[in-house]
C-alpha cells in the first residue's frame, strides 16, 4: 500500500512523462513530414524541373518543369503583399499614431482577427464574386486582389503587435516636440522597420503556400505566367494536380514540388523569425 | 514542549547566486523557535532572496543557485533526499502581495489541506477554525462559496494568512507582508503575527524600521548581501555594534 | 507664429476678461497634411473592417436563389444531392465537417494542452520549441496533404482499419470499417490535428504563460507539488483562454480546405463509421467550382455552403475573441 506522499508524487511523474510524451510526438510527427517530404521528393527533383516551364503533356507524364508554377506563385504573392502593404499600412498607422489606446482600437483590433480567421476557400468564393460582378476571368490579377484580402489581416495584426513593443514614453516624448500625428507614424516605423519586414514575409509566406484562395481565382495553366489577364499557375496547385493524375511519374514529381515548396516556406519564415529577432536589437526599450 | 528560545531555523555557510551575481555571501544565523525574527536592509540587499531559500521556492527562478545548509531542527532542506513539498508544507510563505488561489473563499482554504489528505468531512470545521484564527470569519462567514478576488486587499491578506496556516506549518515566512496593505489592515495583521508567535516561528522581511521595532524579537541586518549583525532586538536596535548599523538605524544609509 | 497672444473674451454677463490662448497653426501645411492623412487612414481602417459585412453580404446575395426557395431549416437537415434535379441537402456535408473537425480536436487538443503545460511549467527550453513549432507550423495546406496520401492513408488502410475493424468494430459499429482504401474521417481527422496542433499549443501557452508567477508560488508555498499547481491553480485561471483557443482551433480546422479534400475521400453520405469517406463543407465548394456555372442553383447552392463556414466561424472567432479580450486586454493576440 503506497502512502499519500508516494502516490502524489507518482502523480507528478505520470503526467510529467505524459506532457514529455504528448511534445515528443506532436513534434515527431511534425518532423517526420520534412522527413517522408524530403525523401519522396529529393529523387525526382532534378535541375530541369526547376528551369522549364510544364508545356504540354507534362501532367502525362512527358518533358518539362514547375517553373511557371514557381514564377506564378512567386508574382501572385508578391503583388498580393504589395497590395496588402498599401491598404495595411494606412491601418496600422490609424491604430497606433490616431486612435492609440482607445476601445476604438480594440474594435478595429477584433474586426483583424475575425478577418484573420476566415477560410481562405471563403475569401475565394468571395473574390470569384467579385470577379464575375466585374466581369472578369481567372487571372493573375484576380488572385493577387484575393490573396492581398487573406494577407490583409496577418500584415495588419502582424505590424500591430511590433509596434504594440515601443515603450509609451517614445510616443510621449516625440509629441512633447511638437509632432503632428502622421510625423509620429513615421517615427514609429523607423523604429519598427525588422518587424515591418518580419509582417511582409509571413504575410508572403502565407500566400506562398495558400491554394484555397486561388484555385477559383488566378486559374491555371502550363505556360510562364505573361498577362495580368491572363491565368497564372502556382506551386501549391502544381502539387496538387500532379498528385491527383494516376501516372506515378508524374506523381513523383509532386513529391518534388512539395519539397521545393515546403524549402521555400521554412527559409521565408526562418528569415522573418531572425528578422524579428533583429528587432529586439533595434527597438529602444 | 520545547524551549523557547532553542533555534529553530539554522542557516549555515549559505550563499547564492543570482544570475552571475553573488547575491546572498556566507550567510550565518540562528533563527529562534517562536519568536519573531525580522530581515532588515536596505531594498536590493538580498532580504527576499534569503526568505525565499528558507523554503527553496528560491528555486524556481531558473538563474537561481543556492550552496550551504539550512537546517530545519536539525535537518538540512537542501538535502537531495528530502522531500520539497514537505519542506514547503513545515516551512509556509505569506507573499508581499496578497494572491488568493482563482476559487472560493472556502476552496483557497480548503486547499493546502486537500492537497495534504484532510477528508472533506472534516473540512468545515478546518476552514471555520482558520478563518476566526485571522478574524475573518464573521466578515466571510455568509458568503464562503464567492471568489475569493471579491475580498477586500486587507481581507485578502488574512485570507492568505488562514491558507498559510491551515496546512499547520511550524515556521511562518513574511516577504513584507503589509506593504502593500492601508494602514489599519496593516495593524491587523501585525497583530495577528504577534499572536501568532506563540505557536509558530516567524521570519519577516521588512524595510520598515517602525515595523521591525513594534514586531522584533530578533533581528538580522543585511547590507549588500552580507550579515552585517544580528542579535535580540533591544540590543540591535538599541546598542548596536557595528557602525553600518548604526548609520541605518538613524537614516544615513539605505 | 506659436507666440501666446492675449485675447480678449467676453463672458455671458458682458465683462470683458482676457486669457492667454494658443492659436492653432491652421495655415501650416504640416497641419493639412495630418488631418488629410487622419482622414484617410480612418476611412481605409474602416473599409477593411466593413470587409466582414461585404463578404457575407455578397455571400448571401448569391446564396439568396436557393435561400428563397428551400427554408434554412429542410437546407440543413435534408440528405438527398442531386443538383441536376434541383435538389440540394447540405446534412451529409455539414456532418462531414463536423465529424472531421470534431475527430481532428480530440486528438489535437489533449496533445496540445499537455505539451503546453509543459512548456509553460516544466521546461526551460520554451525559448527554444516555441519558434520550432511557429516554423512547422508555417508548412502550406498541401504539403500536409501529400503527406496523408503518402504516410497516414496506407497507415490507415493497412493498420488502424483492420485493427479497429477486428476489435472494437465487432461490438461498436462506429469502429468498424468496408472502405479499403483508407481515405475518410480518420485520416482527414488525423491530418487535420496535425494542423491545428501548434495553433492550439502555441495560444494555450500563451494563457498559461501569462498566469502571475506569485500565484504559483503561493500553491507550492502550501507544499503543492509542480502537477497540483498546474492543474488547480495554472489550469483553472486559464480556463476561459484554453476554451477559447480550443474553439478558434475548431474554427480553423472548420474552414480548412486542400489537406482534408485530399485525404477525406469526398463521397457524398452521412458518415456512420471512423474509416468512411466523407465530404466536408470546403471541399464541396473547391472541387466543384469547375461545373457550377452549367447547372442551375448550383453556383448559389456552392455559395451557400461559403456562407455556412462563414457563419459559424465568424460565431465562434467572435465569441472566442471577446474572451480572450476581457481575460488579458493587453496581450490578447
Amino acid at each position: 500500500m503506497m502512502n499519500r506522499r508516494q502516490r502524489r508524487h507518482l502523480e507528478e511523474r505520470f503526467f510529467k512523462g505524459v506532457m514529455r510524451l504528448s511534445l515528443f510526438l506532436a513534434l515527431g510527427v511534425l518532423g517526420l513530414i520534412i522527413v517522408t517530404v524530403t525523401q519522396k521528393g529529393i529523387g525526382s527533383l532534378s535541375w530541369s524541373m526547376l528551369t522549364k516551364s510544364s508545356e504540354g503533356g507534362f501532367y502525362l507524364g512527358k518533358e518539362g518543369g514547375i517553373l511557371n508554377a514557381i514564377v506564378g506563385s512567386l508574382y501572385l504573392a508578391a503583388g498580393a503583399t504589395a497590395l496588402a502593404l498599401v491598404l495595411g499600412l494606412p491601418v496600422v498607422f490609424y491604430l497606433h499614431a490616431y486612435i492609440g489606446k482607445s476601445s476604438l482600437a480594440n474594435a478595429v483590433r477584433l474586426a483583424f482577427d475575425v478577418l484573420w480567421g476566415i477560410p481562405s476557400i471563403v475569401y475565394g468564393a468571395f473574390g470569384f464574386i467579385l470577379m464575375l460582378m466585374i466581369g472578369m476571368r481567372a487571372s493573375l490579377l484576380g488572385g493577387i486582389i484575393t490573396l492581398a484580402l487573406v494577407e490583409l489581416p496577418i500584415l495588419v495584426r502582424t505590424m500591430d503587435e511590433v509596434m504594440r513593443m515601443i515603450p509609451h514614453e517614445l510616443t510621449e516624448s516625440t509629441y512633447a516636440l511638437g509632432t503632428t500625428r502622421l510625423e509620429l507614424a513615421g517615427i514609429l516605423l523607423r523604429q519598427t522597420l525588422p518587424g515591418l519586414v518580419t509582417a511582409v514575409l509571413l504575410a508572403f509566406g502565407r500566400g506562398i503556400g495558400d491554394a484555397a484562395a486561388v484555385l477559383f481565382t488566378a486559374g491555371y495553366t502550363d505556360n510562364m505566367p505573361d498577362s495580368l489577364m491572363r491565368p497564372v499557375a502556382s506551386l501549391p496547385l502544381a502539387i496538387f494536380f500532379q498528385l491527383s493524375t494516376p501516372f506515378p511519374e508524374v506523381q513523383a514529381r509532386a513529391y518534388a514540388s512539395a519539397l521545393v515548396l515546403t524549402i521555400l516556406i521554412l527559409v521565408i519564415s526562418l528569415l522573418a523569425r531572425l528578422s524579428l529577432r533583429a528587432l529586439g536589437r533595434h527597438v529602444i526599450r | 514542549m520545547t524551549i523557547r528560545t532553542a533555534t529553530h531555523l539554522s542557516i549555515r555557510n549559505l550563499d547564492v547566486w543570482y544570475g552571475g551575481q553573488h547575491a546572498l555571501k556566507d550567510i550565518n544565523a540562528d533563527i529562534p523557535r517562536h519568536q519573531i525574527t525580522t530581515i532588515v536592509g536596505p531594498s536590493g540587499c538580498g532580504k527576499t532572496t534569503l526568505l525565499k531559500s528558507l523554503n527553496r521556492l528560491s528555486e524556481l527562478n531558473t538563474q537561481v543557485n543556492v550552496s550551504g545548509q539550512v537546517l530545519l531542527d536539525g535537518i538540512d532542506i537542501y538535502d537531495p533526499a528530502v522531500d520539497v513539498t514537505e519542506v514547503r508544507t513545515r516551512i509556509g510563505l505569506l507573499a508581499q502581495k496578497p494572491c488568493p488561489l482563482p476559487m472560493s473563499i472556502y476552496d483557497n482554504i480548503a486547499y493546502g489541506p486537500r492537497i495534504h489528505g484532510q477528508k472533506n468531512g472534516k473540512m468545515d470545521d478546518v476552514v471555520r477554525t482558520h478563518l476566526q484564527d485571522v478574524e475573518l470569519w464573521d466578515e466571510v462567514k455568509h458568503r464562503l462559496k464567492a471568489p475569493a478576488t471579491g475580498l477586500s486587499v486587507g481581507q485578502q491578506q488574512r485570507l492568505c494568512l488562514a491558507r498559510a496556516l491551515a496546512v499547520r506549518p511550524e515556521v511562518l515566512l513574511c516577504d513584507e507582508s503589509t506593504s502593500a496593505l492601508d494602514p489599519i489592515s496593516a495593524r491587523a495583521v501585525e497583530r495577528l503575527l504577534d499572536r501568532l508567535k506563540e505557536n509558530y516561528t516567524v521570519v519577516m522581511v521588512t524595510h520598515d524600521l517602525a515595523q521591525a521595532r513594534r514586531l522584533a524579537d530578533y533581528v538580522l541586518f543585511i547590507w549588500l548581501g552580507e550579515v552585517v549583525e544580528q542579535g535580540p532586538a533591544r540590543h540591535v536596535f538599541n546598542q548596536p555594534r557595528e557602525p553600518r548599523t548604526r548609520a541605518y538605524l538613524a537614516g544615513e544609509i539605505g | 507664429m506659436n507666440i501666446v497672444q492675449p485675447r480678449i473674451l467676453t463672458d455671458r454677463i458682458g465683462t470683458a476678461r482676457t486669457t492667454f490662448v494658443i492659436p492653432r497653426n491652421r495655415q501650416g501645411w504640416r497641419y493639412w497634411k495630418d488631418a488629410i492623412a487622419s482622414q484617410g487612414m480612418g476611412i481605409s481602417t474602416f473599409a477593411a473592417c466593413l470587409l466582414i459585412v461585404v463578404i457575407a453580404g455578397a455571400l448571401l446575395d448569391r446564396a439568396w436563389p436557393i435561400l428563397s426557395v428551400e427554408s434554412p431549416k429542410a437546407l440543413v437537415t435534408s440528405e438527398t444531392w442531386h443538383p441536376i434535379k434541383g435538389q440540394f441537402g447540405f446534412w451529409p456535408f455539414i456532418a462531414s465537417s463536423l465529424y472531421v473537425t470534431l475527430i481532428a480536436m480530440a486528438l489535437a487538443v489533449p496533445a496540445a494542452l499537455f505539451s503546453a503545460m509543459y512548456l509553460a511549467e516544466y521546461t526551460r527550453l520554451r525559448g527554444l520549441i516555441k519558434p520550432l513549432v511557429d516554423l512547422l507550423a508555417s508548412i502550406p495546406s498541401v504539403v500536409y496533404g501529400l503527406w496523408g496520401v503518402l504516410f497516414v492513408v496506407p497507415l490507415v488502410r493497412d493498420h488502424i482499419g483492420p485493427a479497429s475493424n477486428d476489435t472494437l468494430g465487432q461490438i461498436i459499429p462506429f469502429f468498424a470499417t468496408n472502405n479499403p482504401t483508407g481515405y475518410g474521417l480518420l485520416a482527414a481527422g488525423f491530418v487535420l490535428a496535425i494542423m491545428v496542433f501548434p495553433f492550439v499549443m502555441s495560444v494555450t501557452e500563451e494563457v498559461f504563460h501569462s498566469v502571475p508567477q506569485e500565484m504559483r508560488e503561493a500553491s507550492l508555498a502550501l507544499g503543492a507539488t509542480h502537477w497540483e499547481t498546474t492543474k488547480a491553480v495554472v489550469l483553472r485561471k486559464s480556463l476561459p483562454g484554453v476554451i477559447a483557443a480550443v474553439v478558434l482551433g475548431f474554427s480553423r480546422a472548420f474552414g480548412e480546405t486542400l489537406a482534408v479534400l485530399m485525404v477525406v475521400g469526398n463521397v457524398v453520405q452521412v458518415p456512420g463509421s471512423l474509416f468512411d469517406a466523407a465530404y466536408p463543407l470546403p471541399a464541396l465548394i473547391a472541387n466543384n467550382y469547375g461545373e457550377m456555372m452549367s447547372i442551375p442553383l448550383y453556383d448559389s447552392a456552392l455559395m451557400t455552403a461559403a456562407l455556412m463556414l462563414l457563419i459559424v466561424v465568424l460565431t465562434f472567432n467572435i465569441g472566442a475573441r471577446l474572451v480572450l479580450v476581457r481575460l488579458n486586454p493587453e496581450t490578447a493576440a
